[in-house]
């Protein structure tokens, strides 16, 4: 049966909403399995980690599975020094993004995250002969690749992963885009991105929203939707649907594609709920398309 | 003292040349096609151009590296492999990765040729440099353009291979291989296609008060008044409005160059071991002057003279130039 | 420099009849030079891929007339035509003459020549890319192969517009 996961937080959320966050997911969210940790910027991780054993337990006692997601970039000292902490915990599993912690961990099992970029076949048979158990495919990958890259990793035992809600990752940067708008440095920040709980939006000259700011990280505009192309992504033989947190209601977005997925739901009255709770941002499925990631395809022209 | 090669772009076989006569210690290009982060129109080379242009440059003693520093989308790969296949016929001195299956297989494969980690592999740290070398036995690093010269030093007395480093162009500002802007607004990958604001989504609109803009399938991506320099619609140099910047503001970094000139002693003595020179998409015209002055910087600071770098500025983008990650963390 | 200096001059009376007798004068120096770049460079074309039936104008703004290109290698056109009968392009490049014949060459860098603005490129971007690219890919100089066509007059013509063209800053010395 295909598993609905709900990704790591991107954002620099407060850790009373966070507490109150996974809470609420604990106990009312059809997900089956959470990923935690701060994968963004090394610099917030220190706010959570005082209430993360509470939250992993909490998550485990509602039947959860949990796994922690490192670093997607990793330079300084405190980043290695994470990155190399995580990489030796036994349990809960792990999600490595960056290479660092592909050194690290070594031949011990593992989950590969999408900024790992297992864009193809070949790659996924190397990281499976490195002993990763689980691929997340980048957020950019078009449908026909994804089919193949979720058939080779099936082949070799791999759970295959596709982020089907959220704004997607568009970039990482050694600079600080928050710190900058504020005209800060990354040194010091003040944590101004704490104030953007959905991303800062940035908007071209002539008005038209394009992109959002989160820290180091630069996101879509729109939130990813692969809604409509459930059926496909599981046809083709994706094993774990992803979820990204978003200020919505993650409860019953997650309803929504679990009621899809369980056939509860018809696709108009799944689109419909969907649509219903994003408020004004708009919702793209284009790079599964292999359109601009931006475009919204609609499923009667969808190839 | 490291050597300090001088590792410069090359688009077209007359730019080779051009490079190789400016005194390039190697020249990196790539095929015409998504297997290299440059796949511009018109730019890069055939298999019979670069077999001639190979000849041509080892004969005057120049190496030339092959870029293969995408990322193979499912289903694609074997047009990576023959890429490796046709540059390792041709007698290519180095292939220029980015793909673990993509290295995995030139390991296995060419084992004879060396394997240089692109940028494109966003290999930051030591402990993810030694999981290449380890893995694929690759001898070189071409390291992000976000490390401080202290960090660069700290990176290579932990690390078994060689450091490159771009010291002038382009200033890529995301990290490379981990981009996926240009595919979010025109649908092209620069990952898997090697495009970046591809030209045939660009598109400049001339106002009536003397102002243009510049777009990329239909988003203003800058807009300059008469008088202002203009820019490429490169999306991450840009302006855009924020909450607190209604003025418009560059949200990710001004259309500027990088220009390490002045840093290049201390890159040699943190242990550099390759320059590279950014801009294969550039003209020969670029190639020309940027190589030539930095053959002779270079060669001035090898023979302990000062190094009195010739004004490049005219070449940057933007007319701006700036030294970036390297001078000091306040960057970030 | 500003857009407005790239932008061409509003006719004056009696040019309409200059520009059409220079158009006259030019085509068939235009034709030679074509056929005989054409006979010298053909990977020029390859570069140029879907773009080689694209209609250029090449426009240097102080001259009486502007070059229309066709680089199709089975009807190759180069002519000059008054401004305004100048056909619908699918790109325009526009700057002065020297500044135009430099990138030709790859004298001159066309990134920072349209960086300053000394360039202006409107229509198919991809197209001009692409042109800039193939002929960036010539070596030797066309410019001085043309000139070369008519021998020792021809090179002290190229070399005295471009001592005209480094020692002035408007650029209307030399139309």
């Amino acid at each position: 049966m295909t598993r609905l996961t709900l990704g790591p937080i991107a954002y620099h959320w407060s850790a009373e909403r966070r507490r109150d966050f996974y809470a609420r997911i604990a106990d009312e969210a059809p997900v089956d399995e959470v990923y935690l940790g701060e994968v963004i910027c090394s610099k917030r991780a220190p706010f959570q980690e005082a209430d993360l054993p509470e939250i992993i337990d909490r998550l485990e006692r509602a039947g959860k599975k949990v796994i922690l997601s490192s670093l997607a970039e990793v330079m300084l000292k405190r980043e290695r020094k994470a990155t190399e902490d995580l990489a030796a915990m036994e349990t809960p599993e792990i999600e490595i993004n960056n290479a660092a912690g592909l050194f690290a961990r070594g031949q011990r099992p593992h989950r590969i995250g999408p900024f790992m970029n297992a864009y193809n076949e070949a790659t996924i048979a190397w990281m499976a002969g490195q002993s990763a158990t689980h691929i997340c495919l980048p957020a950019e990958m078009p449908a026909p690749a994804i089919a193949v890259a979720a058939r080779a990793a099936r082949d070799l035992g791999l759970g295959v992963e596709v982020q089907v809600f959220g704004r997607a990752s568009l970039a990482v940067s050694a600079r600080c885009y928050h710190a900058r708008a504020h005209g800060r440095t990354k040194d010091n920040c003040q944590f101004v991105c704490e104030a953007d709980p959905d991303g800062m939006p940035l908007r071209t000259r002539d008005d038209r929203p394009i992109l959002r700011v989160n820290g180091i990280q630069t996101q879509s505009e729109s939130y990813v939707d692969l809604l409509p192309e459930t059926a496909r992504l599981v046809a083709d033989g994706v094993t774990h649907l992803r979820l990204m947190p978003q200020a919505a209601d993650m409860v019953a977005v997650a309803r929504v594609f679990r009621d899809r997925l369980d056939g509860k739901a018809s696709a108009d009255d799944a689109d419909a709920r969907l649509a219903g709770l994003v408020g004004q941002v708009g919702l793209s499925n284009g790079f599964y398309h292999g359109a601009a990631g931006y475009r919204r395809i609609a499923a009667a022209t969808a190839v | 003292m490291s050597l300090a090669e001088l590792i410069c772009p090359a688009g077209t076989p007359a730019a080779l040349r051009t490079a190789v006569d400016a005194g390039a210690d190697a020249v990196y290009c790539g095929f015409q096609d998504a297997t290299n982060a440059r796949n511009f129109p018109g730019l890069n080379f055939t298999p019979d151009e670069l077999r001639d242009a190979v000849a041509f440059a080892h004969a005057k003693g120049t190496k030339v590296l092959l870029a293969l520093n995408t990322y193979p989308p499912a289903g694609k790969v074997d047009l990576w492999r023959q890429a490796a296949d046709t540059g390792a016929r041709i007698g290519v001195d180095a292939f220029i990765v980015a793909d673990m299956g993509v290295a995995d297989y030139i390991a296995r494969s060419h084992p004879g040729i060396r394997l240089h980690l692109s940028v494109q592999a966003a290999a930051s740290s030591p402990e993810a440099i030694r999981y290449y070398c380890e893995n694929f036995g690759v001898k070189r690093v071409v390291l992000p353009r976000i490390l401080t010269i202290p960090e660069i030093r700290q990176i290579r007395t932990e690390i078994p291979c060689e450091i490159e480093t771009f010291i002038f162009g382009n200033h890529g500002l995301m990290v490379e291989g981990r981009c996926s802007l240009t595919n979010y607004l025109t649908g092209q990958s620069t990952n898997m296609d090697g495009v970046c604001s591809p030209a045939s989504d660009v598109e400049y609109a001339r106002h009536a008060d003397g102002s243009m803009s510049s777009q990329l399938a239909g988003f203003t991506i800058d807009r300059f008044s008469p008088e202002e320099k203009a820019g490429y619609p490169t999306i991450c140099k840009g302006r855009y409005t924020a909450p607190h910047r209604p003025e418009g503001y560059y949200a990710f970094e001004e259309p500027v160059s990088l220009n390490l000139s002045r840093l290049l002693p201390e890159l040699i003595e943190a242990g550099v071991h390759a320059f590279k020179i950014e801009g294969r998409q550039r003209s020969k015209s670029y190639v020309r002057g940027v190589v030539r002055a930095f053959r002779a910087a270079v060669d001035d600071i090898r023979a302990g003279r000062q190094a009195n770098i010739a004004d490049l500025i005219a070449l940057t983008e933007g007319q701006k130039q700036t030294q970036g990650a390297f001078e000091t963390k306040k960057w970030r | 420099m500003s857009l407005s200096t790239v932008t061409p001059a509003r006719m004056r009376p009696g040019e309409g009849a200059v520009a059409r007798l220079a158009c006259l004068a030019l085509q068939p120096v235009l034709s030679r030079i074509v056929r005989r770049t054409a006979a010298r460079h053909p990977s020029l074309f390859a570069r140029l891929g879907p773009h080689q039936t694209t209609d250029f104008l090449i426009d240097p703004v102080e001259l009486p007339f502007t070059l229309h290109l066709r680089p199709d290698p089975a009807a190759l056109i180069l002519r000059a035509v008054p401004r305004d009968a100048a056909p619908h392009a699918g790109a325009t490049i526009r700057g002065r003459f020297l500044l135009l014949l430099e990138l030709v060459d790859a004298e001159e860098d066309g990134d920072a020549a349209f960086f300053s603005r000394d360039l202006d490129v409107s229509g198919d971007t991809e197209a001009v890319v692409r042109l800039r690219n193939a002929l960036d890919d010539m070596d030797g100089s066309l410019a001085e192969e043309t000139a070369a066509m008519f021998g020792p007059p021809g090179r002290a013509i190229l070399a005295r517009l471009r001592r005209a063209y480094s020692s002035t800053t408007t650029g209307q010395e030399i139309a």
